[in-house]
């Protein structure tokens, strides 16, 4: 394990079992789990290169209780690790040695429907796609759609600001939630916003989501639902390079089109997927396009034929569009699939996550390649090109000693690249433990000195999901501390009126 | 008269805050101050004037992001998105003729401390959805940044959001990067008639629930529509839904919304320039505007359930006489009050908490905005995370001390 996490504390290790009484007097019954073996389920997410035992689960059932366990941990200086259903890419629910695991999964209730006001108010243990599952009878869906949709949690979701593939026209979870109930390290509920939009004053709901579980343990979470769109069609379009279907993107998006999905596969994607799922995407192509229209059908229509058109203009090679609901999922089946089809191919692989902008794609691509000869390790990549979101699939075999230590090496260069030109660290996985250490790739260090202060006004003893997103710890009062330096300041020659 | 600072880059902004941190001083934090009677009435040792940190420093629209300094004045930005044909989709409103500013003079620092939006709210969200990266100075004195010129980004904490909607009171913005979308092609406006506000509760909720996909509904009571000449409604109220797009597709849901909405009742319709003219107005409360018929009135802007909004609307009207424009689908309720001594503040507030959501003074003189609460007064443990939030950012309290909050 590459990156290290703080040392385990002794003395609280040492009142494990004192602890562990306690913590059974907050939740009683079966919501308290010690032992080794049923704990095991939780030493790890979906990041499972990392692996740590929690020192105890705790399972609660009300907002009363885990306001009870927070205030328990708070006053006794116990570290606190929330997590949903931990399906985190990034280490986000990664537990501590000597830390509570607080699993949020029995938080599993849909309080209330709205259509009227076109809200669901949802408890954070639902999942992401029973959201939408519970009101598409009435024509209606929950936007954000992460691939893990099946498993991931609405709570795990605010947590990490969870996107999708229909991000670039309908948002990502800051732009869909409208409202939480959140419990701080203190063991103080508070509500955040509610039906109604925006904040009544800082907007503390938008910087709790995102917030990797640093800021609080959500308990409640009222989220938007919007109507279906009427049709869905999709073009299937092959490029003879990148560049080309870059091009594409970018003229889609001149030409004033934001579609509903815009994803692209490069060679070694294309031909994994093709072989696992034979969705019919041509081999000959170095470069694939789904872009998919969604709206009233008139308008889905006439926008796709001007995508082929725009298409044409690009030298596109083959060009398919969907006639069917049937032939369009079969589009995506190639691209749902990729991960699974790359997991095929390779023993084990390593997905990363950066935002570039588009126009960088080429020059990120090749750059790649020449990473992918210097490590000599394989690379196949897929990419959110409406968003400039890029995935790069890493192949590697975690029983040949230093692959995984290589692979890992050859994620952060390009994570470093994505920054080096202009884009980001991540765009939908989180920091967490994975991506801590490259943080001052990105920012310097009065950046991260500000953020950890934020963070301090959450959590004054830095006892919530502490080794996550920052790369060193400092203590909130070491923070807090002003340097003023009178007489040193030239402003007085600034102009003024 | 008190001090004016005008840096004329962002290094400069950092040596006046600095200076007012050795001084113990306070700096009002303004662009071109068209807000600047927004908020408690409170006094400052200096303004710092950010209107000379001015210019698009990167416009890509491909790529759909613009960074601009914070001073750069909005209508700028928007002639220059304009050419390529896009738009900044939250439609922030212009609030110089509801306070008296001179129109159009709005900068983006200002619109993005103030989180503005219009009536594409509902669909497009307001300026924090589109607010994708900042440099600012801390209230310390220190120059950091947050978030980056990709739309989607999650690496580190999303400190954009919260300086959306901060009034100047955490940092000075310097430059911020802004999310832009294309312009809608055409858009069109179906109208429903003589609507009473219960029916039109249902008539919006009906159409926003609908393919309709509309970008923007709202309610414009009798008295209040009379006052938008586009509306040409000769002494009737007015319930208007936008629909915005490709021709096609204007075309085809203007038929799905006739379709629900003809059993309401009476139906109209607004081509491209009379919607676009409607909606500028709509957006920008032109029924309230300083110089109008209802100049003088105490103004309140309340964000709340939408089905609710009628319900604050009428409880307004009845007890206090109170004018009415609802957007956002009946989630925005402008309420126009003759003017108090309190603003009506607890009839306002009563009715606010009764229905949720949130209400702001956005005009009264400012004997009654150091009187009453401009903002809504926040739950005691949300208080005391706000204030911790605010010394995380600015201990001395020197940005904009007091203008959301009394010891804030």
């Amino acid at each position: 394990m590459p990156v290290a996490m703080p040392l385990p504390d002794d003395a609280v290790l040492r009142r494990r079992a004192e602890i562990v009484a306690a913590l059974k007097r907050i939740v009683p019954g079966e919501g308290v789990i010690a032992s080794e073996q049923a704990m095991r389920p939780y030493e790890s997410d979906g990041l499972t290169a990392y692996r740590q035992l929690p020192m105890v689960v705790v399972l609660p059932e009300t907002t009363a209780q885990v306001a009870g366990v927070l205030g328990y941990c708070h006053r006794e200086g116990i570290k606190v690790v929330p997590r949903g259903a931990g399906t985190s890419l990034s280490g986000g629910a990664l537990p501590l040695g000597d830390g509570v695991l607080l699993g949020m999964a029995k938080f599993n209730r849909i309080r209330e429907i709205d259509f009227d006001n076109r809200i669901a108010v949802v408890e954070p243990g639902v999942t992401n796609l029973a959201v939408s599952q519970a009101v598409e009878h009435a024509g209606f869906y929950y936007a954000p759609d992460p691939s893990s949709q099946i498993a991931c949690t609405i709570g795990g979701n605010v947590a990490e600001n969870s996107g999708g593939v229909h991000c670039l026209k309908y948002g990502v979870t800051t732009n869909n939630v409208l409202g939480c109930e959140l419990v701080l390290m203190t063991g103080e509920v508070i509500r955040l916003g509610g039906k109604h939009l925006d904040a009544a004053g800082y907007d503390l709901l938008g910087i709790v989501t995102g917030s990797e579980g640093l800021l609080g343990v959500v308990t409640e979470v009222t989220v938007r639902i919007l109507k279906r769109p009427q049709t869905a069609r999709a073009a299937l379009l092959g490029f003879p390079s990148s560049e080309d279907a870059g091009d594409c993107v970018a003229r889609i998006i001149g030409a004033g089109i934001i579609p509903g999905g815009m994803e692209m596969m490069d060679g070694p994607a294309i031909k994994a997927a093709e072989d696992f799922v034979h969705a019919g995407y041509p081999l000959d192509v170095e470069a694939l396009l789904i872009v998919e229209l969604d709206g009233p059908k008139a308008e889905v229509d006439h926008l796709l034929e001007r995508v082929q058109e725009i298409a044409r203009g690009c030298r596109v090679a083959t060009s398919r569009v969907s006639n069917s609901e049937e032939e369009r999922l079969l589009f995506w089946a190639g691209r749902k699939a990729a991960f699974p089809a790359v997991g095929r191919i390779s023993p084990d692989y390593y997905c990363m996550d950066g935002t570039i902008p588009r126009a960088k794609l080429p020059l990120v691509l090749k750059r790649m390649q020449e990473l992918s000869r210097q490590y000599g390790l394989r690379c196949a990549n897929v990419f959110h090109a409406g968003d400039g979101n890029l995935h790069p699939l890493i192949l590697y075999d975690a029983n040949q000693p230093g692959e995984l230590e290589r692979a890992e090496e050859f994620g952060a260069d390009i994570l470093r690249l994505c920054v080096e030109v202009g884009g980001v660290l991540t765009g939908e996985h989180g920091v967490g433990v994975e991506k801590r250490d490259l943080m001052p790739a990105m920012f310097n260090e009065a950046d991260l000195d500000q953020q950890q202060r934020l963070k301090c006004a959450f959590d004054d003893k830095s006892l919530l999901n502490p080794g996550k997103v920052f790369p060193t710890l400092h203590r909130c009062a070491e923070l807090g501390r002003m340097h003023v330096h009178a007489g040193r300041v030239a402003f007085p020659d600034l102009p003024r009126f | 008269m008190s001090d004016r600072l005008t840096p004329r880059e962002a290094s400069e902004v950092e040596a006046a805050i600095q200076w007012a941190l050795a001084g113990g001083k306070t700096l009002e934090v303004a662009g071109r101050g068209t807000k600047r009677a927004i908020g408690r009435a409170a006094q400052w040792d200096a303004t710092l004037d950010l209107s000379g940190l001015s210019g698009v420093t990167l416009y890509e629209p491909e790529e759909l992001v613009l960074s601009a300094k914070a001073g750069t004045p909005l209508a700028e930005i928007e002639a220059l998105v304009a050419k390529s044909k896009q738009e900044l989709a939250f439609e922030p409103m212009d609030y110089g003729p509801l306070l008296g500013a001179p129109p159009g003079s709005a900068t983006i620092g200002g619109v993005i401390a103030a989180n503005l939006s219009g009536p594409r709210r509902i669909k497009s969200g307001a300026a924090r959805d589109h607010f994708l990266g900042v440099q600012a100075v801390s209230g310390r004195g220190e120059t950091f940044k947050s978030g980056g010129r990709v739309v989607k980004n999650v690496t580190g904490y999303d400190l954009c959001k919260l300086l959306a909607g901060s009034w100047g009171t955490l940092a000075a913005m310097t430059e911020i990067t802004i999310k832009v979308l294309p312009r809608a092609e055409t858009q069109a406006t179906v109208l429903l008639l003589d609507l009473d506000d219960g029916a039109a509760r249902k008539a919006m909720a009906a159409a926003t629930g609908s393919y309709g996909d509309v970008s923007a509904a709202a309610h414009l009571p009798a008295a209040v529509a009379t006052r938008i000449v586009a509306a040409a409604s000769a002494g009737r109220a007015v319930t208007a839904f936008r629909l915005e797009g490709v021709a096609p597709s204007v075309a085809q849901r203007k038929t799905v919304l006739e379709e629900l909405l003809g059993p309401f009742g009476t139906l109209g319709l607004l081509d491209e320039a009379p919607s676009h003219a409607f909606w500028r107005a709509v957006r920008d409360v032109m029924p309230f505007t300083a110089d109008g018929a209802s100049g003088t009135r105490d103004l309140w802007r309340i964000s709340t359930v939408p089905a609710r909004g009628p319900d604050v609307g009428r409880r307004l009207a009845e007890r206090a006489d109170a004018e009415i424009l609802y957007d956002w689908a009946g989630g925005l309720v402008w309420a126009a009050l003759p003017p108090a001594s309190d603003a009506h503040a607890p009839l306002v507030r009563a009715a606010v908490v009764e229905a949720g959501g949130h209400a702001t003074l956005i005009r009264a003189p400012a004997a009654v905005r150091a009187a009453v609460a401009v903002f809504t007064p926040e739950a005691p443990a949300v208080a005391a995370l706000t204030k911790r939030v605010r010394d995380s950012f600015d201990p001395n309290g020197v940005l904009n001390p007091g203008r959301m909050w009394a010891g804030l």
